[in-house]
């Protein structure tokens, strides 16, 4: 455990937070890891949890029948994996595989929810963050479907 | 300015100034009238001037009419700028011979002959300066356009009787011409007396003026001269404020207003054909039907055509909006910083031209008060 | 006097004209992707050296067709042969897709600005290329590389609409395997076996090793993929005095006398193509400038 909080005390997306917030998140923490092809979510599935990786590589996908899988995005160590767990009816939109092994820190979304309901000060700390990588994602999703590359650039 | 070197050549002896420039070797060029209006061609002798025409000038409109006064140079301007004799509107710069897997570039010839201007208005002379720093004195330069100019000999004639489209004073370039010619002229008549006020400013300048009959000018010739021009400067159709004029424009080149000149702009490109400072030019590269010769050619071009920004995908400027902001913009506020002058000499030529009479100083006008 | 000085105003002009082309041969084509290729050339006539700086770029002549403005994509050290790498997408370029190994290139050039090489010099340097992009940038990574010990850390961020739009592959992967440059890759969309990073460029602005408050940053590809780029960089710290981009317009003439490649108060021939970024992000956002 004294592990896990140090790794959060230190990881950027936490910068700033309380100690005592931390130590909440501890509580909800625990070590993961997947192997290489291994699904993290899937598509449809109950969004109960996020995830700091630590180490590898994880796709985004949505799966097309006849086309297979389509990559939408990838996300590697040091980054956020998952935000559904935040936004009603928390159901997961898209897969997530892991590339090559990988290894995470997953949080359990359900319990950091009711947590948040109880502490708003957390939940504003946590909303705060979130709300980065949402419009973050959001801009380089717009970017990305602007294709500006090639014969297809306007 | 210095009086002394004033001199006095009378209307009867004006055509010993084209005799010598003949003897010298230079090819005249000057005012006559063609098609209605006052254009600028070859000229053998004082006849061929517009002796005796007028024109009217409004915003849209131009008329050439019959004076009782047998003034040679009692127009104001036409439609022709000197720049198609320095820098032509269309020129063959080279061919190319196939020759097997290559071929082989074979210069266009281009003599650069010695020509003389008469009847260089004040605001074409600033004008020609402008285009020698684009042309001729920046870090590229056209060999051609260096060699002309190195080879021109100017005779300018000062304003004394202005039109409703020009703004010179406000753009400090006449009604008085000051430096950058060979010999400036002051026609003055009055029924009776007909002459030609007239200065050297040069060596060459020099050298013509005693091959013609002169006299020294007398004070009062001197100073009705000087009076003439002067009463022109009060009598400037329109005005530019050019006071933080450029910093206007930078600042509102969002402003809505552009889109409500474009409603009446046709982006015809006329503004840009008569503008005696505006060089943009196209390269066009062809071949004839055998396809075993080919050519490059360059020809004025203007930024209101869709084609002169384009790069691959569309073009950068393709609103009309745009376009005119471009044109306004460049003449007034770029142009002061690219080459330290307007790219404007108040000649009025873009307003008379336009289709429609859009108005530069209305327009720049409008935008300052809309700031 | 010693000496006169000559105040003849135009005595310095040469009289060549500056639109006359010199011929090359292609040595070689190589197809870089379905729609990209690259031409290496050597002058016909022997000719002086060829000298170039990083950024530069050259008037192509196919005969007949027409000229286009492209940047030199080959090493700045060596005077042969002479590289362009271009995408068919226009007639002359179209045209220059067909010439065949043997065939001839009219040339004029080197023109316009260059990557701050120089001014980098004791910086960590981010070079950031989308799509074809990759080529102008080339020149400088072949320049750093050869003055390694001058810059500190390097760093290659290049993004592509799919893995099979990436430039000089070969070279990517061998850049890759290096200790002294970073090279990160990103696709738009991923194809194939692609296991790589997904997603648009900027993406891998903020994880990529450099420091921000002593970095200068060299960007090239489509104006957009530049806009939302330089923003990231100086999200991340990055000054905007040390940020350079390289600006894309109409060229016709190559030296500032044409008018075409107007962009505000400068010609992208001329003033351009790479601008420090504070003397043109005004520019970025006059749309239609």
């Amino acid at each position: 455990m004294e592990n896990l909080e140090r790794i959060l005390t230190e990881h950027p997306f936490l910068t700033g937070m309380d100690k005592k917030h931390i130590q909440t998140l501890v509580g909800c923490a625990s070590n993961v890891a997947f192997k290489e092809g291994e699904f993290i979510f899937k598509e449809g599935s109950d969004a109960d949890s996020f995830y700091f990786i630590r180490h590898g590589r994880v796709q985004i996908e949505t799966h097309v029948p006849q086309k297979g899988a389509i990559v939408i995005r990838s996300r590697e160590a040091g980054e956020i994996l998952g935000w559904s767990w935040l936004v009603p009816p928390y159901k997961w939109h898209f897969d997530a595989r892991a590339v090559e092994l990988t290894r995470a820190i997953v949080l359990d979304g359900k319990c950091l929810r009711d947590k948040c309901e109880d502490d708003h000060d957390l939940g504003y700390e946590i909303m705060k963050r979130f709300n980065l990588i949402i419009a973050e994602r959001l801009e380089q999703t717009r970017f990305q479907l602007m294709d500006v590359y090639g014969k297809n650039a306007k | 300015m210095n009086n002394e070197s004033k001199s006095v050549i009378e209307r009867k002896d004006f055509q010993a100034l084209f005799d010598a420039l003949s003897a010298e070797g230079y090819k005249i060029s000057g005012p006559t009238v063609r098609d209605n209006a006052v254009i600028y061609d070859e000229i053998g002798s004082a006849e061929e001037l517009p002796i005796g025409w007028t024109d009217h000038q409004e915003g849209g409109s131009y008329r050439l009419t019959k004076s009782k006064k047998k003034t040679l140079f009692g127009f104001i301007l036409g439609p022709y700028t000197w720049k198609k004799l320095l820098y032509p509107p269309e020129k063959k710069i080279w061919e190319a011979q196939k020759s097997d897997r290559s071929f082989e570039i074979v210069e266009a010839e281009s003599k650069p002959i010695k020509q003389a201007f008469v009847g260089v208005r004040p605001c074409e002379l600033k004008a020609i300066g402008i285009q020698d720093k684009i042309l001729r004195d920046g870090q590229h330069s056209d060999p051609e356009y260096g060699a002309l100019r190195r080879n021109l000999f100017i005779v300018a004639v000062n304003c004394t009787n202005p039109g409703n489209n020009c703004f010179c004073v406000s753009m400090n370039s006449g009604p008085g011409v000051s430096d950058g010619f060979d010999l400036a002229l002051t026609e003055m008549f009055n029924g009776k007396d007909h002459y030609f006020v007239i200065e050297a400013g040069s060596r060459a300048g020099k050298k013509i003026l005693e091959k013609i009959p002169h006299r020294p000018a007398k004070p009062e010739e001197l100073e009705q001269a000087e009076k003439a021009v002067e009463r022109a400067a009060s009598k400037m159709g329109r005005s530019l404020d050019m006071k933080g004029l450029k910093e206007i424009l930078h600042n509102n080149f969002d402003s809505h207003y552009w889109g409500e000149i474009a409603k009446r702009c046709l982006t015809c490109g006329n503004c840009t054909m008569v503008c005696p400072t505006c060089f943009c030019c196209n390269i066009e590269d062809t071949t004839n039907l055998g396809g075993d010769r080919a050519e490059r050619r360059r020809y004025w071009d203007t930024c209101y055509s869709v084609d002169f920004s384009y790069i691959h995908g569309g073009s950068i400027r393709s609103t009309d909006y745009s376009r005119y902001r471009q044109w306004l913009m460049h003449k007034i506020a770029y142009w002061q910083d690219q080459f330290g002058t307007p790219g404007c000499v108040g000649c009025g030529r873009c307003i008379t031209w336009c289709p429609v009479g859009i108005d530069i100083t209305e327009e720049a006008g409008a935008i300052r008060e809309k700031a | 006097m010693a000496k006169m000085q000559n105040k003849s105003k135009t005595s310095d002009i040469s009289l060549i004209d500056p639109m006359l082309v010199q011929a090359y041969t292609i040595q070689r084509v190589v197809r870089e992707t379905f729609d990209t290729f690259s031409l290496e050339l050597e002058p016909q006539s022997g000719g002086g050296e060829f000298k170039f700086a990083p950024g530069q770029f050259n008037m192509l002549y196919v005969y007949g067709v027409g000229e286009v403005p492209i940047s030199i994509s080959g090493d700045p050290s060596k005077e042969k042969p002479l590289i362009h790498t271009t995408r068919a997408v226009g007639t002359v370029t179209k045209a220059m897709k067909n010439l065949k190994v043997g065939d001839t290139i009219g040339i004029r050039g080197p023109y316009g600005s260059s990557w701050p090489v120089k001014e980098a010099e004791g910086y960590d340097v981010v070079i950031v290329a989308g799509g074809i992009g990759l080529a102008p940038l080339r020149p400088v990574i072949y320049y750093l590389l050869q003055h390694r010990n001058k810059y500190g850390r390097i760093v290659l961020l290049y993004g592509t609409r799919t893995p099979e739009d990436m430039l000089y592959r070969k070279q990517l992967e061998k850049w890759r395997s290096r200790f002294d440059l970073e090279t990160y890759l990103t696709v738009d969309r991923a194809t194939g076996s692609w296991r790589g990073n997904v997603g648009v460029v900027t993406t891998l602005i903020g994880r990529a090793p450099f420091d921000p408050l002593h970095s200068v940053a060299v960007v090239c590809g489509p104006e957009i993929m530049m806009r939302y780029t330089v923003l990231e960089l100086l999200k991340r710290g990055v000054d905007e005095e040390k940020t350079y981009i390289s600006m894309e317009r109409n060229m016709k003439c190559g030296i500032g006398l044409c008018g075409h490649c107007q962009l505000g108060s400068s010609f992208v021939c001329k003033d351009g193509p790479v601008y420090r970024y504070d003397n043109i992000k005004h520019a970025f956002t006059m749309w239609e400038m």
